[in-house]
Protein backbone atom coordinates (compact mmCIF):
# COMPACT_ATOMS: atom_id res chain seq x y z
CA UNK A 1 0.00 0.00 0.00
CA UNK A 2 3.05 2.57 0.41
CA UNK A 3 3.53 1.96 -3.17
CA UNK A 4 1.41 3.80 -4.46
CA UNK A 5 2.06 7.12 -3.67
CA UNK A 6 4.08 7.36 -7.18
CA UNK A 7 1.33 6.33 -8.85
CA UNK A 8 -0.89 8.68 -6.83
CA UNK A 9 1.23 11.22 -7.51
CA UNK A 10 1.56 11.08 -11.32
CA UNK A 11 -2.08 10.57 -12.41
CA UNK A 12 -2.97 13.29 -10.10
CA UNK A 13 -0.10 15.39 -12.09
CA UNK A 14 -1.79 14.09 -15.50
CA UNK A 15 -5.24 14.87 -14.39
CA UNK A 16 -4.41 18.59 -13.53
CA UNK A 17 -2.13 19.42 -15.86
CA UNK A 18 -4.32 18.53 -18.67
CA UNK A 19 -7.06 20.24 -17.35
CA UNK A 20 -9.38 16.99 -16.75
CA UNK A 21 -10.08 18.58 -13.05
CA UNK A 22 -9.59 21.38 -11.36
CA UNK A 23 -8.33 20.13 -8.24
CA UNK A 24 -7.46 16.62 -6.99
CA UNK A 25 -8.64 15.58 -3.64
CA UNK A 26 -6.35 13.40 -1.34
CA UNK A 27 -4.05 13.28 2.01
CA UNK A 28 -0.90 15.20 3.11
CA UNK A 29 0.96 14.63 6.22
CA UNK A 30 -0.55 16.12 9.35
CA UNK A 31 0.94 17.71 12.10
CA UNK A 32 0.21 14.83 14.63
CA UNK A 33 1.64 11.41 13.85
CA UNK A 34 -1.20 9.12 12.68
CA UNK A 35 -3.12 11.73 11.55
CA UNK A 36 -2.77 12.45 8.11
CA UNK A 37 -5.33 15.63 6.65
CA UNK A 38 -6.95 16.02 3.56
CA UNK A 39 -5.07 17.99 0.79
CA UNK A 40 -6.41 19.82 -2.03
CA UNK A 41 -4.34 20.06 -5.20
CA UNK A 42 -5.05 22.65 -7.67
CA UNK A 43 -1.52 22.76 -9.54
CA UNK A 44 0.49 20.14 -10.54
CA UNK A 45 3.23 21.54 -7.85
CA UNK A 46 0.99 21.10 -5.01
CA UNK A 47 0.83 16.87 -6.09
CA UNK A 48 4.20 16.59 -4.00
CA UNK A 49 2.73 17.11 -1.14
CA UNK A 50 0.33 14.15 -1.26
CA UNK A 51 0.60 11.33 0.92
CA UNK A 52 -0.78 7.58 1.41
CA UNK A 53 -0.04 4.95 4.17
CA UNK A 54 -2.03 3.85 6.86
CA UNK A 55 -3.58 6.97 8.39
CA UNK A 56 -5.94 7.86 5.76
CA UNK A 57 -8.89 7.02 7.42
CA UNK A 58 -10.84 10.16 6.89
CA UNK A 59 -13.27 9.86 3.82
CA UNK A 60 -12.69 12.36 1.17
CA UNK A 61 -16.20 11.65 -0.23
CA UNK A 62 -17.65 14.66 2.61
CA UNK A 63 -15.55 17.54 0.30
CA UNK A 64 -17.66 16.47 -2.55
CA UNK A 65 -21.01 17.45 -1.56
CA UNK A 66 -22.76 19.85 -4.06
CA UNK A 67 -19.24 20.97 -5.52
CA UNK A 68 -19.56 22.25 -8.88
CA UNK A 69 -15.82 22.10 -10.08
CA UNK A 70 -14.61 19.15 -11.74
CA UNK A 71 -12.59 17.12 -9.16
CA UNK A 72 -10.21 14.05 -9.15
CA UNK A 73 -10.77 12.40 -5.78
CA UNK A 74 -8.98 9.41 -4.20
CA UNK A 75 -11.36 6.69 -3.10
CA UNK A 76 -10.42 3.49 -1.15
CA UNK A 77 -13.17 0.64 -1.08
CA UNK A 78 -15.63 2.72 1.79
CA UNK A 79 -15.31 6.14 0.07
CA UNK A 80 -16.14 4.93 -3.67
CA UNK A 81 -19.17 3.44 -2.19
CA UNK A 82 -20.06 6.86 -0.14
CA UNK A 83 -19.10 8.51 -3.73
CA UNK A 84 -21.16 6.28 -5.62
CA UNK A 85 -24.06 7.40 -2.83
CA UNK A 86 -23.92 10.59 -3.55
CA UNK A 87 -24.06 10.16 -7.40
CA UNK A 88 -27.55 8.75 -5.92
CA UNK A 89 -28.70 11.55 -3.86
CA UNK A 90 -27.47 13.75 -6.67
CA UNK A 91 -25.03 15.49 -4.50
CA UNK A 92 -22.45 14.99 -7.57
CA UNK A 93 -22.42 13.89 -11.12
CA UNK A 94 -20.85 11.35 -12.17
CA UNK A 95 -18.86 12.96 -15.28
CA UNK A 96 -18.11 15.91 -12.80
CA UNK A 97 -15.22 13.65 -10.84
CA UNK A 98 -12.50 11.35 -11.94
CA UNK A 99 -12.24 8.93 -9.40
CA UNK A 100 -8.46 7.25 -8.58
CA UNK A 101 -9.21 3.97 -6.94
CA UNK A 102 -7.02 2.72 -4.49
CA UNK A 103 -7.05 -0.67 -3.31
CA UNK A 104 -7.04 -0.34 0.40
CA UNK A 105 -5.70 -2.89 3.03
CA UNK A 106 -6.96 -1.41 6.05
CA UNK A 107 -6.17 2.07 7.99
CA UNK A 108 -4.92 2.17 11.48
CA UNK A 109 -6.96 2.83 15.00
CA UNK A 110 -4.57 5.68 16.15
CA UNK A 111 -6.49 5.16 19.34
CA UNK A 112 -5.34 1.74 19.84
CA UNK A 113 -2.16 2.73 19.45
CA UNK A 114 -1.87 5.02 21.86
CA UNK A 115 -3.62 3.02 24.19
CA UNK A 116 -1.04 0.37 24.01
CA UNK A 117 1.38 3.01 25.01
CA UNK A 118 2.57 4.93 28.17
CA UNK A 119 4.05 7.73 26.56
CA UNK A 120 3.21 9.64 23.87
CA UNK A 121 3.88 8.15 19.94
CA UNK A 122 6.56 10.56 18.15
CA UNK A 123 6.88 8.61 15.21
CA UNK A 124 5.33 5.64 13.19
CA UNK A 125 7.37 3.94 10.75
CA UNK A 126 5.41 0.96 8.61
CA UNK A 127 5.89 -1.41 6.30
CA UNK A 128 3.47 -4.12 4.47
CA UNK A 129 2.94 -5.92 7.58
CA UNK A 130 4.37 -4.19 10.31
CA UNK A 131 4.99 -0.90 12.25
CA UNK A 132 7.63 0.66 14.31
CA UNK A 133 6.13 2.92 16.88
CA UNK A 134 8.56 5.13 18.86
CA UNK A 135 8.35 7.76 21.17
CA UNK A 136 10.09 8.76 24.75
CA UNK A 137 11.91 5.81 25.75
CA UNK A 138 10.14 3.52 23.91
CA UNK A 139 10.50 1.39 20.21
CA UNK A 140 8.31 -1.42 19.23
CA UNK A 141 7.39 -3.31 16.42
CA UNK A 142 3.55 -4.10 15.92
CA UNK A 143 1.67 -6.31 13.74
CA UNK A 144 -0.84 -3.96 11.50
CA UNK A 145 -3.57 -6.65 11.81
CA UNK A 146 -3.86 -5.76 15.52
CA UNK A 147 -4.46 -2.40 15.18
CA UNK A 148 -6.65 -2.03 12.32
CA UNK A 149 -9.49 0.11 12.79
CA UNK A 150 -12.90 -2.64 13.60
CA UNK A 151 -14.33 -1.14 10.76
CA UNK A 152 -11.37 -2.27 8.48
CA UNK A 153 -10.92 -5.22 10.19
CA UNK A 154 -14.21 -6.66 9.32
CA UNK A 155 -14.33 -4.57 5.60
CA UNK A 156 -15.40 -7.11 2.77
CA UNK A 157 -15.01 -3.83 0.20
CA UNK A 158 -11.27 -3.12 0.10
CA UNK A 159 -11.45 -2.62 -3.26
CA UNK A 160 -13.07 0.98 -4.95
CA UNK A 161 -16.40 -0.60 -6.47
CA UNK A 162 -15.78 2.76 -9.05
CA UNK A 163 -12.84 4.40 -10.37
CA UNK A 164 -11.67 6.17 -13.93
CA UNK A 165 -8.10 5.22 -12.57
CA UNK A 166 -6.33 2.96 -10.43
CA UNK A 167 -3.46 3.44 -8.78
CA UNK A 168 -2.66 -0.52 -8.09
CA UNK A 169 -3.77 -3.84 -8.74
CA UNK A 170 -6.52 -4.59 -6.71
CA UNK A 171 -6.17 -6.69 -3.34
CA UNK A 172 -7.60 -9.87 -2.02
CA UNK A 173 -10.89 -8.88 -0.51
CA UNK A 174 -11.50 -10.57 2.66
CA UNK A 175 -13.71 -13.23 2.94
CA UNK A 176 -15.28 -15.70 6.06
CA UNK A 177 -15.19 -12.60 7.96
CA UNK A 178 -18.37 -12.21 10.72
CA UNK A 179 -18.97 -9.14 10.16
CA UNK A 180 -21.90 -8.65 12.84
CA UNK A 181 -20.73 -10.30 15.88
CA UNK A 182 -20.93 -7.19 18.09
CA UNK A 183 -24.56 -6.26 16.56
CA UNK A 184 -25.94 -10.00 17.50
CA UNK A 185 -24.40 -9.80 21.29
CA UNK A 186 -26.64 -6.21 21.41
CA UNK A 187 -29.85 -7.89 19.84
CA UNK A 188 -29.53 -10.68 22.30
CA UNK A 189 -29.71 -8.32 25.03
CA UNK A 190 -33.08 -7.41 27.31
CA UNK A 191 -34.73 -4.08 26.51
CA UNK A 192 -34.09 -3.14 29.94
CA UNK A 193 -30.24 -4.30 29.03
CA UNK A 194 -29.67 -2.57 25.49
CA UNK A 195 -31.08 0.66 27.32
CA UNK A 196 -28.48 0.65 29.95
CA UNK A 197 -25.90 -0.49 27.19
CA UNK A 198 -26.76 2.21 25.00
CA UNK A 199 -26.78 4.73 28.24
CA UNK A 200 -23.43 3.75 29.10
CA UNK A 201 -21.73 4.36 25.69
CA UNK A 202 -22.96 7.27 25.22
CA UNK A 203 -22.09 8.83 28.72
CA UNK A 204 -19.23 10.29 27.83
CA UNK A 205 -20.65 12.28 24.38
CA UNK A 206 -20.04 16.01 24.52
CA UNK A 207 -22.55 16.78 21.48
CA UNK A 208 -19.64 18.42 19.29
CA UNK A 209 -21.20 16.49 16.14
CA UNK A 210 -18.08 15.62 14.86
CA UNK A 211 -19.23 11.79 14.06
CA UNK A 212 -21.74 13.91 11.93
CA UNK A 213 -19.59 16.35 10.48
CA UNK A 214 -17.15 13.85 9.12
CA UNK A 215 -19.80 11.35 7.95
CA UNK A 216 -20.48 12.08 4.05
CA UNK A 217 -23.85 10.98 4.17
CA UNK A 218 -24.70 14.17 7.13
CA UNK A 219 -24.83 17.01 4.43
CA UNK A 220 -28.14 18.71 5.13
CA UNK A 221 -27.81 21.91 5.34
CA UNK A 222 -29.61 22.43 8.34
CA UNK A 223 -28.95 19.34 10.99
CA UNK A 224 -32.50 17.82 12.99
CA UNK A 225 -30.07 18.89 15.87
CA UNK A 226 -28.98 22.15 15.20
CA UNK A 227 -33.21 23.54 14.36
CA UNK A 228 -34.93 25.37 17.61
CA UNK A 229 -38.03 26.13 15.21
CA UNK A 230 -39.30 22.95 15.60
CA UNK A 231 -37.12 21.64 18.22
CA UNK A 232 -36.89 17.95 17.57
CA UNK A 233 -34.47 17.15 20.12
CA UNK A 234 -32.56 19.02 22.96
CA UNK A 235 -29.62 20.48 23.14
CA UNK A 236 -28.29 19.63 26.39
CA UNK A 237 -26.53 16.80 28.10
CA UNK A 238 -29.56 15.24 28.93
CA UNK A 239 -29.16 11.27 28.34
CA UNK A 240 -32.47 10.75 26.33
CA UNK A 241 -31.62 13.67 24.19
CA UNK A 242 -27.78 12.19 23.82
CA UNK A 243 -29.44 9.06 22.88
CA UNK A 244 -32.28 10.59 20.59
CA UNK A 245 -29.48 12.25 18.86
CA UNK A 246 -27.17 9.46 17.97
CA UNK A 247 -30.24 6.74 17.49
CA UNK A 248 -31.63 9.52 14.96
CA UNK A 249 -28.90 10.19 13.07
CA UNK A 250 -27.98 6.79 12.59
CA UNK A 251 -31.54 6.16 11.30
CA UNK A 252 -30.79 9.08 8.74
CA UNK A 253 -27.86 7.13 7.35
CA UNK A 254 -29.92 3.56 6.90
CA UNK A 255 -29.44 1.92 4.21
CA UNK A 256 -26.74 4.62 3.12
CA UNK A 257 -24.12 3.80 5.32
CA UNK A 258 -20.77 2.17 4.09
CA UNK A 259 -19.08 1.61 7.22
CA UNK A 260 -16.40 3.93 6.74
CA UNK A 261 -15.74 4.58 10.07
CA UNK A 262 -15.69 8.21 9.97
CA UNK A 263 -17.65 8.71 12.81
CA UNK A 264 -15.99 6.76 15.21
CA UNK A 265 -12.70 7.75 13.97
CA UNK A 266 -13.76 11.89 14.42
CA UNK A 267 -14.95 11.10 18.18
CA UNK A 268 -12.72 13.20 20.88
CA UNK A 269 -14.36 10.44 23.57
CA UNK A 270 -13.91 7.37 21.67
CA UNK A 271 -17.35 6.40 21.05
CA UNK A 272 -18.13 3.84 19.00
CA UNK A 273 -21.34 5.13 17.45
CA UNK A 274 -20.95 2.67 14.65
CA UNK A 275 -22.99 0.18 17.09
CA UNK A 276 -25.76 1.75 15.84
CA UNK A 277 -25.03 2.25 11.99
CA UNK A 278 -23.73 -1.52 12.01
CA UNK A 279 -27.50 -2.70 12.99
CA UNK A 280 -29.20 -0.90 10.60
CA UNK A 281 -26.24 -1.95 7.99
CA UNK A 282 -27.20 -5.55 9.18
CA UNK A 283 -30.97 -4.83 8.78
CA UNK A 284 -30.86 -3.68 5.96
CA UNK A 285 -28.60 -7.15 4.31
CA UNK A 286 -31.07 -9.30 5.90
CA UNK A 287 -34.28 -7.30 5.24
CA UNK A 288 -33.85 -6.15 2.06
CA UNK A 289 -30.30 -7.45 0.50
CA UNK A 290 -29.10 -4.44 0.26
CA UNK A 291 -25.53 -3.01 0.80
CA UNK A 292 -25.12 0.76 0.09
CA UNK A 293 -22.94 2.32 -2.60
CA UNK A 294 -22.50 -0.76 -4.69
CA UNK A 295 -24.39 0.39 -8.28
CA UNK A 296 -24.87 3.93 -8.88
CA UNK A 297 -28.18 2.73 -11.07
CA UNK A 298 -29.63 0.85 -8.48
CA UNK A 299 -32.21 2.64 -6.42
CA UNK A 300 -32.03 2.26 -2.60
CA UNK A 301 -34.52 0.18 -0.36
CA UNK A 302 -36.11 2.74 1.11
CA UNK A 303 -37.03 4.68 -1.93
CA UNK A 304 -38.34 2.00 -3.73
CA UNK A 305 -41.07 -0.18 -2.80
CA UNK A 306 -41.58 -4.15 -3.83
CA UNK A 307 -44.61 -6.23 -3.30
CA UNK A 308 -42.58 -8.77 -1.69
CA UNK A 309 -40.69 -6.07 1.20
CA UNK A 310 -41.14 -7.72 4.52
CA UNK A 311 -44.51 -6.19 6.65
CA UNK A 312 -44.72 -8.83 9.14
CA UNK A 313 -44.80 -6.01 11.62
CA UNK A 314 -47.64 -4.83 10.29
CA UNK A 315 -50.83 -6.85 12.06
CA UNK B 1 -37.11 0.85 18.09
CA UNK B 2 -37.01 -2.40 19.89
CA UNK B 3 -33.11 -2.25 19.03
CA UNK B 4 -33.36 1.12 21.66
CA UNK B 5 -34.10 -0.66 24.37
CA UNK B 6 -38.08 -0.18 23.74
CA UNK B 7 -39.77 -3.19 25.12
CA UNK B 8 -41.46 -5.73 22.25
CA UNK B 9 -45.07 -4.57 21.59
CA UNK B 10 -44.67 -1.03 23.31
CA UNK B 11 -44.32 -0.09 19.37
CA UNK B 12 -47.13 -1.88 17.44
CA UNK B 13 -48.28 -1.23 13.37
CA UNK B 14 -51.47 -2.15 12.53
CA UNK B 15 -53.59 -1.40 8.74
CA UNK B 16 -57.25 -0.65 9.60
CA UNK B 17 -59.31 0.38 6.29
CA UNK B 18 -62.00 3.18 7.10
CA UNK B 19 -64.73 0.74 6.82
CA UNK B 20 -62.89 -1.97 9.61
CA UNK B 21 -64.71 -0.68 12.41
CA UNK B 22 -64.70 -3.59 14.14
CA UNK B 23 -61.15 -4.49 13.69
CA UNK B 24 -60.48 -1.06 15.16
CA UNK B 25 -62.13 -1.78 17.95
CA UNK B 26 -60.12 -5.06 18.36
CA UNK B 27 -56.68 -3.58 17.87
CA UNK B 28 -57.13 -0.64 19.81
CA UNK B 29 -58.18 -3.23 22.89
CA UNK B 30 -55.56 -5.39 22.16
CA UNK B 31 -52.72 -2.74 22.14
CA UNK B 32 -53.92 -0.69 25.34
CA UNK B 33 -54.20 -4.35 27.22
CA UNK B 34 -50.31 -4.75 26.05
CA UNK B 35 -49.22 -2.00 26.96
CA UNK B 36 -51.03 -1.83 30.48
CA UNK B 37 -49.29 -5.00 30.78
CA UNK B 38 -45.81 -3.45 29.90
CA UNK B 39 -46.63 -0.26 32.66
CA UNK B 40 -45.71 3.04 32.14
CA UNK B 41 -42.49 3.29 29.52
CA UNK B 42 -39.21 4.08 31.26
CA UNK B 43 -36.65 4.27 28.24
CA UNK B 44 -35.94 7.37 26.12
CA UNK B 45 -38.36 9.77 29.02
CA UNK B 46 -37.39 12.78 29.54
CA UNK B 47 -37.74 14.19 32.75
CA UNK B 48 -38.32 17.83 33.21
CA UNK B 49 -36.84 19.26 36.72
CA UNK B 50 -39.85 20.19 39.14
CA UNK B 51 -39.31 24.15 39.54
CA UNK B 52 -40.87 25.41 42.85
Amino acid sequence: MLGYIDKIKEVSKRLLEEGQVEMVIGFRKGTLSMMNEPHFARTPAEVQNFVWDSNCGINLCNYLTNRTEKIGILAKGCDSRNIVTHIIENKIKRDQIVIIGVPCKGMIDRRKMSSLFEGEIDDVIEDEHNITVKGAGFEKILNKKDVLQQNCAVCIHRNPVIYDERVADLVDEQTDIDRYADVREIEALSAQEKAAYFEKLLEPCIRCYACRNACPLCYCPTCFTDESRPQWVGKGQDTTDVSTFHFLRAYHCAGRCTDCGACERSCPVGINMRVFTKKLEKDCLELFGWEAGLDPDVRPPLDTYKPGDPDDFIK
Amino acid sequence: MEHMGIEPGRLQFSWVSSAESTKFVQVVTEVTQAIKELGPNKTLVKSIPEVA
